[in-house]
């Protein structure tokens, strides 16, 4: 079996984001770019998938819709120990036309799973895999927090409210996978790293797929009122404040 | 050109998300002068039904089959695929939970409709389509143009409000092939977790972080939870250590919450922690270090020891409801 895993760009968590004076575009300036954290635990499943699967995966691919700024990042998700990584040389304007470039490679280079974070964590779009698996006519699971092998089949828990539900899914599928997948991000080791230097990066043009929405115009939120102290040895003047202006008792 | 909102319900029942997501759906159905129809995917009650005529809701379409009843990501879709085509819907508003997110993702490749995840506002312009979303976890938002004749959208939860206005519901006939050979998943298990209040539902939420030192001392959050019927919920951290389970990890890479109050204890306020509670009308925090920087995004705070502040809250609330 073959694993695709999608991955983003995306600002580190700690940015503080800001925005050019014209308020149309993210500001980079300074900006350290990493994995998308979600996409980053996907990795790590499927690489631990791989390594317990007794040789029923062979194959972990990474992609990227970027252009050759990313490349930084495709090569760490490399040295964590993916075997190929692709990248579709396109800005990806958004998450219709990323899907869309993404689903014309997997057309012509099958995979039996394939996995998506369930957003990325600067535009939140929470779409790219759904819209993938609806171009690809495949099955596709949202919110999972486990995928395991158990005799071959595929079990995959997707959280619900108050819960998860176990469901076994036929391949090929795209598994929207969030947090509990996999417990922490694997860290490249030193060999990972230097074999990553020796792996190719294939290049596939763009498609130049035309995107369904366009930002346009950027805001910061407004800064909060100072925050009001109320002494610990005071604490009715609490009391007041949850009955009288909260109304939470 | 209408207006069609996917209602998910939970055992046939419906949440007050249900309530705000019909408000907003009628809301922008005054707007472009439509008609708002509300879809059902399974058995709902009917009583639960009823409810939702209280909040402007004049039609109803419910498509029950065998096949419905269990979650598809790809039935579902191809069945709401049909519903919008047959009632000739522009819009298609989904709630922006796991349910919705998967859904409208599909939708919208299967329409080649623009989608916008996540709006908190009525369009800011109809032509072209301008709305605006949260992004960045939070930390920002952006106006997002459709260029799709077509446009689906998921709602924030708590962004928009529940407005009553009562109107009389009917039932609307709507022939759809269901095609069972879609639903390829097949659910094996289901798994409950024991917590009394789900986290993205509440009202308020009581969260601990670090300063609460180890899980043996959580008795303090879970007992103020009780007394406020709350949720519980703890940082990344916390939820890294295994003090507590990973579905009560709020946070950038948990879950995004939006509660009327949040109560921060003990958390220092790590900027990936704030963006995802950043969206709660009221946060309090109780921190011994008066220099944290959860104060600068805090509405309310204490300075002091978590361990005797929030008993002492805990037992001052019981008081004033006695």
């Amino acid at each position: 079996m073959k694993i695709l895993v999608c991955i983003s760009n995306v600002p580190d968590t700690t940015t503080k984001i800001k925005f050019t004076a014209d308020g149309k575009q993210f500001d980079g300036t300074g900006v350290q770019w990493i994995i998308n954290p979600w996409d980053e635990l996907a990795l790590t499943r499927a690489m631990e998938l791989k390594e317990t699967s007794n040789g029923l995966i062979e194959n972990i691919t990474v992609i990227n819709v970027g252009t050759k700024d990313t490349e930084i990042t495709i090569r760490k998700a490399l040295s964590v120990g993916a075997d190929n990584a692709v990248r579709i040389d396109a800005v990806p304007t958004d998450a219709y036309a990323v899907a869309t470039e993404i689903a014309k490679y997997v057309e012509k280079h099958p995979f039996d799973i394939i996995l998506t974070g369930i957003e990325s964590s600067d535009y939140n779009g929470n779409a790219v895999g759904g819209m993938l698996a609806e171009i690809l006519n495949i099955p596709s699971v949202s919110s999972v927090s486990s995928i395991e092998i158990v005799d071959g089949n595929i079990l995959i828990a997707r959280e619900i409210d108050g819960g998860k539900q176990i469901l076994q899914v036929p391949t090929p599928f795209v598994a929207v996978v969030q947090k509990g997948i996999a417990k922490e991000p694997r860290i490249p080791s030193m060999r990972g790293i230097m074999a990553a230097r020796t792996k190719a990066i294939e290049i596939i043009p763009s498609s130049n797929i035309q995107p369904l929405t366009d930002y346009v115009y950027f805001e910061l939120p407004q800064p909060k009122g100072k925050c009001k102290m109320i002494p610990a040895d005071q604490l009715d003047e609490l009391i007041n404040v949850l009955n009288q202006e909260i109304k939470a008792i | 050109m209408n207006v069609l909102v996917y209602l998910e319900h939970w055992d046939g029942k419906f949440k007050k998300s249900t309530y705000e997501l019909i408000s907003y759906a009628t809301a922008l159905s005054k707007q472009v002068q439509s008609k708002t129809y509300g879809l059902i995917l399974g058995s709902a009650d009917n009583t639960e039904i009823e409810k939702l005529a209280n909040y402007g809701l004049e039609n109803i379409i419910v498509i029950n089959n065998d096949a419905l009843q269990i979650l598809d990501n790809q039935l579902f879709t191809d069945v709401i695929y049909q519903v919008s085509d047959k009632i000739q819907a522009k819009y298609v508003i989904f709630a922006h939970n796991n349910t919705g997110k998967a859904l409208s993702s599909r939708l919208s490749a299967k329409l080649k409709a623009g989608l916008v995840s996540g709006v908190i506002s009525l369009p800011d312009s109809l032509n072209p389509f301008i709305i605006r979303k949260k992004l960045f976890t939070g930390k920002a938002t952006a106006q997002v143009k459709v260029n799709s004749e077509k446009v689906i959208i998921t709602l924030s939860q708590n962004a928009y409000g529940v407005y009553e206005n009562k109107v009389a519901i009917q039932n609307v006939q709507v022939d759809v092939a269901i095609n069972s050979s879609l639903h390829k998943t097949s659910l094996k298990e289901v798994q409950k977790f024991t917590t009394k209040v789900l986290l993205t539902d509440a009202e308020i939420i009581v969260s601990g972080g670090r300063g609460l030192k180890g899980p043996e001392n959580w008795n303090v959050i879970e007992e103020l939870a009780d007394v406020l019927g709350a949720a519980t919920a703890c940082t990344r951290p916390v939820s890294d250590e295994g003090w507590r389970p990973h579905h009560e990890h709020v946070g950038q890479t948990g879950k995004i919450v939006a509660p009327m109050l949040y109560f921060a204890c003990g958390i220092s306020g790590a900027i990936q922690h704030v963006a995802g509670i950043s969206s709660s009308k009221y946060i309090i925090a109780i921190n011994k270090d008066a220099e944290a920087p959860i104060f600068e995004v805090a509405d309310y705070g204490i300075v002091g020891d978590v361990m005797q502040v929030l008993p002492e809250i805990t037992r001052k609330i019981k008081e004033f409801k006695n």
